[in-house]
């Protein structure tokens, strides 16, 4: 009797639901919500952009669940949201016309950078004001292999800092995170000879180090320790020191500028569309800061419906746009897209059909 | 559990056609229906967690490895000696101090102290864990490293204080004591239940033939009430094994076993470990994250069995009968 009267339930819910989906689709009737997911990255940056798109269209909803990137790219492939925030592209398998849910049979997606965030290195040591650090000596910390402030390398690299006798607690993240992914490329990209293991959404087991839950968790532990180090988000490194990375020589800090650069002296990905812009991060580049996240917005080239590539493309068009840019560098702290590179976005969200 | 009373109003109204017995009727199946609603929702919780955690336990390990997070049976078995090894350091801790403050209340304190004592007690215990996360990692952490580093320089030899102590004091050990203040409640207001449940007579017995308090207590409210508080620290066991928050929040957590409980490197627990990887979680690891979970619950369930049977053998030595 019981679960009859659930099944009937149920089965109203999803029928309401259903015909609720069709209402929708219906290529009549101009859709007005746009669902995306992904990115916890991105979430600052979103919701200013969702507040501000907003405003400016009345009559329209958007919604972004800051659910991950990971779960951002299986909405994306089952349709489920109709863009996805993700810190990194799809890969090369991953791509292919057809393999998304959402778009027409024909449509691939693209991968359109839209949010760039330079990844501090933070350190809490008492009586030590500024602090630099060469890719080398870094990974070497982070790696475990040098336990101590008072190590040679560090103490040639600031000869003025009063370096005290005092262990080092490197500290990462505990959950999976693309914070982590960029960290760990960086290191990868520049230490090579150091860092054995490739990037990784996980930190590497094999590396040890202290963990903490999520970007304020880190952040948090380092502050509140001695002689701490770790990595976070630039925009969220309060009440920490903020150590200068010398690539070739050269002390580069945090940024918005210098992490911006980086997407300019990059190669997109070959073998993609003229208008899919997932980038191969080359960190190496002189002058730019190296340790930076870029996270995406995955869009398809052809919607299944036209009235949500409407909805996608003026969004999206926002996002890219020097006032979207700029908006949520005021909120979260990320570096601005490079005039160049808005322009690039922009003629790839024109072609989103 | 066959109580006489309960059998003789049974049987006197088993003749006649009273009117009560609707009640007793509508009664009685309202309560076998909430008894059975809770084998069908352990049933269910059971279910869910094999058919979702059945594709990462019955997956080929070198899928497990490129879709997950490695091979099943290496990669859970940190988290499960994290997950006892905690609960375990935080009842060694809670215990004694739950029992003094239940025997202070029933025992030692004068009526006009005891009764807001218990009441602060259960306070605490209403306390959500996300508060005693932040107030574990935010206050306790950077307030015991010095004495971490202390224990470490002086005490170092004892294999359970060495290693490299931890720059932020984020240790098990910081995890246990947060464990410890959240299990403390349970412990304390279960055991002073029992303690006030002591039968008087026995009491006044032993301070009668010339037993000093202390005695009084070891020899007539100790020995019954024993299956009482092995019940009460049972159920903190619970709470200690599945506390998430809390020990997300405060244990630099790894996959190392490890008895230091002074370092950075701490083996995680399952609880925490699915809360830290299940947002960015997607296919074959969602479904191993879901099998840890069924890990958690055969260890929670081992436990209560083992508890389960240490009470039911204790029973016939307590005074209770």
């Amino acid at each position: 009797m019981k679960t009859k009267l659930i099944s009937a339930a149920a089965l109203v819910t999803a029928s309401t639901l259903a015909f609720a989906g069709c209402a929708a689709n219906e290529g009549g009737a101009s859709t007005t919500t746009l669902t995306g997911k992904g990115a916890s990255s991105q979430k600052a940056a979103q919701e200013k952009w969702v507040a501000a798109f907003q405003t400016a269209n009345t009559g329209v909803t958007v919604n972004y669940a800051p659910d991950g990137s990971g779960a951002g790219r299986s909405a994306f492939i089952a349709g489920a949201a109709q863009f996805a925030g993700s810190d990194r592209a799809f890969k090369d398998e991953e791509m292919g016309a057809g393999k998304f849910a959402g778009c027409a049979a024909t449509s691939n997606a693209l991968n359109l950078p839209i949010y760039v965030s330079p990844i501090a290195v933070i350190y809490k040591l008492d009586g030590v004001d500024s602090l630099a650090l060469d890719e080398a000596t870094l990974a070497s910390i982070f790696t475990g292999k040098i336990k101590n402030w008072n190590d040679a390398a560090i103490a040639k690299l600031n000869p003025k800092a009063k370096l005290p006798d005092l262990a080092i607690t490197a500290v990462h993240r505990a959950d999976d995170s693309g914070t982590t992914n960029n960290f760990t490329d960086t290191m990868a990209q520049l230490a090579p000879s150091v860092w054995t293991e490739s990037a990784s959404d996980t930190w590497p087991a094999a590396f040890g180090g202290e963990a903490a839950n999520g970007t304020s968790g880190v952040v948090g532990a380092v502050a509140n320790g001695t002689g701490t180090i770790g990595y976070a988000d630039a925009s969220a490194a309060k009440n920490v020191g903020i150590a200068d990375l010398l690539v070739n020589g050269k002390p580069l800090k945090p940024t918005a500028e210098a992490a911006a650069a980086i997407l300019d002296a990059s190669k997109t990905v070959p073998g993609r569309s003229a208008n899919d812009l997932a980038y191969k991060l080359d960190r190496t580049t002189g002058g730019a800061y190296p340790a930076v996240l870029v996270s995406y917005a995955i869009v398809c080239e052809t919607y299944k419906d036209a009235s949500v590539a409407k909805l996608v493309k003026s969004y999206v068009g926002y996002i890219a746009s020097a006032d979207g840019q700029q908006a949520a560098a005021a909120s979260a702290g990320s570096a601005p897209l490079s005039a160049t590179l808005q322009a690039k976005v922009k003629t790839a969200v024109d072609s989103i059909k | 559990m066959t109580n006489p009373s309960a059998g003789l109003i049974g049987g006197a109204s088993a003749g006649k056609a009273d009117p009560k017995r609707v009640g007793d009727k509508v009664f009685g199946a309202l309560a076998g229906a909430s008894g059975i609603m809770i084998l069908v929702i352990l049933a269910a919780v059971a279910t869910f967690l094999l058919v979702q955690g059945a594709p990462a336990l019955f997956a080929d390990p070198a899928k497990l490895i490129s879709q997950g997070y490695g091979e099943f049976a290496s990669w859970v078995l940190p988290y499960a000696f994290g997950t006892v090894w905690a609960a375990t350091l935080a009842l060694a801790m809670a215990v004694p101090v739950a029992i003094g403050i239940a025997l202070f209340i029933s025992h030692y304190a004068p009526r006009r102290l005891a009764q807001p004592l218990g009441y602060v007690i259960d306070l605490l215990a209403a306390v959500p864990s996300v508060v005693f996360g932040l107030w574990g990692a935010e206050l306790l952490a950077p307030a015991v490293k010095g004495l971490y580093s202390w224990l470490n320089a002086n005490l170092g030899f004892i294999p359970l204080f060495s290693g490299q102590v931890s720059g932020t004091g984020r240790t098990i050990l910081t995890a246990a004591v947060v464990l410890a203040v959240m299990v403390l409640p349970i412990i304390t207001s279960l055991s002073r239940e029992v303690f006030l449940q002591a039968p008087r007579l026995h009491e006044e017995a032993a301070l009668a033939l010339g037993a000093t308090r202390w005695e009084m207590i070891r020899m007539a409210v100790l020995p019954f009430a024993r299956p009482g508080i092995i019940a009460a620290v049972m159920l903190g066991l619970g709470r200690a094994l599945g506390e998430t928050m809390a020990v997300t929040m405060v244990l630099s957590g790894g996959r190392s076993i490890s008895f230091e409980v002074l370092t950075s490197q701490n083996p995680n627990t399952i609880a925490a470990t699915i809360a830290l990887n299940f947002p960015e979680a997607f296919g074959l690891k969602t479904n191993q994250l879901i099998a840890a979970g069924l890990v958690l619950f055969l260890i929670t369930l081992v436990v209560n069995m083992i508890a389960r049977w240490i009470v039911s053998r204790r029973a016939e030595y307590s005074g209770a009968n």
